[in-house]
């Protein structure tokens, strides 16, 4: 079968961050796929179908992962992740937006 | 980010008198309350809120542990307690296991990333092997403290 890697940097956009709900919603997707699959922060690379290894990588709200994916479901594999992390936000909302400081009162 | 800074080892549990999922979060609830982590007219209203979160995905990740945790204003840090049970209790777990460690974990409703911190220490510390046997064997509130102190001064790694 032909081989494929692929491979992407996915940025963490839910408040809560990678959580353990997340996290298993992750793996859940991560499982579909036959490919072999891999996620890592700046100091960690872990397997992305196993739930304990995926709960260590502790990413927070802005945090940048890599993903790659090793097999002849590479590409879709990619994409669903992708989808689930930034376009889905796994379901969650995103940071509050801060108030913005009423400053220059004067006038 | 260690043991110490979370757990409060003044409210582990070396052997939970619950047979069931619901009791012992009870009794790992009213532990915390008692050992000061917030007042006693909380536990009601926090193990219910607890065991709602259970209901929705079961928190059993497998290897005999459990990891039932909630958000809530009670608390002003992420707040953390063991019990152990020597019979095993049934959590739904992941690899359909009894659970033989409870971790209970309270965090505040406006710091995830110290949630996340968190549970990075406590899964981190999962992955060895060496820790998972030692807090199975674990029977005795001192014995889990014990066990913690040493994780934390890295005997493991």
């Amino acid at each position: 079968m032909e081989r494929i890697v692929s491979e992407t940097e996915v940025e963490i956009k839910n408040a809560d961050g990678l959580h353990m709900r997340p996290a298993m919603q992750f793996v859940d997707v991560a499982n579909k796929f036959d490919c072999a699959i891999t996620v890592s922060n700046e100091s960690n690379e872990v397997d992305g179908k196993s739930i304990m290894q995926m709960s260590m990588l502790a990413a927070t709200c802005g945090t940048k992962l890599k993903i790659k994916a090793d097999g002849s479901d590479a590409q879709e594999a990619i994409s669903a992740l992708q989808e689930l992390v930034e376009e889905r936000m796994f379901d969650e909302p995103p940071p509050k937006q801060k108030k913005r400081k009423i400053e220059n009162k004067e006038t | 980010m260690k043991f110490a800074d979370f757990v409060c080892f003044n409210t582990l549990v070396g052997r939970l008198k619950a047979k069931d999922r619901n009791g012992a979060i009870t009794e790992l609830v009213n532990a915390l309350s008692e050992g000061g982590q917030f007042a006693s007219d909380q536990n009601k209203r926090i193990a219910k809120a607890v065991i709602k979160r259970e209901n929705e995905a079961s928190t059993g990740m497998g290897k005999g542990v459990a990891l039932p945790h909630v958000k809530d204003a009670a608390v002003k840090d992420v707040v953390a307690t063991i019990g152990q049970s020597s019979v095993g209790i049934d959590f739904s777990a992941l690899d359909k296991q009894p659970v033989y460690s409870v971790i209970l974990i309270i965090s505040p409703t406006d710091n995830p990333d110290k949630h996340l911190q968190v549970m990075e220490n406590i899964f981190k510390h999962l992955q060895n092997e060496k820790f998972r046997s030692f807090l199975r064997q674990a029977q005795t509130a001192e014995q889990i403290k014990d066990l913690l102190r040493e994780a934390d001064e890295k005997v493991f790694f």
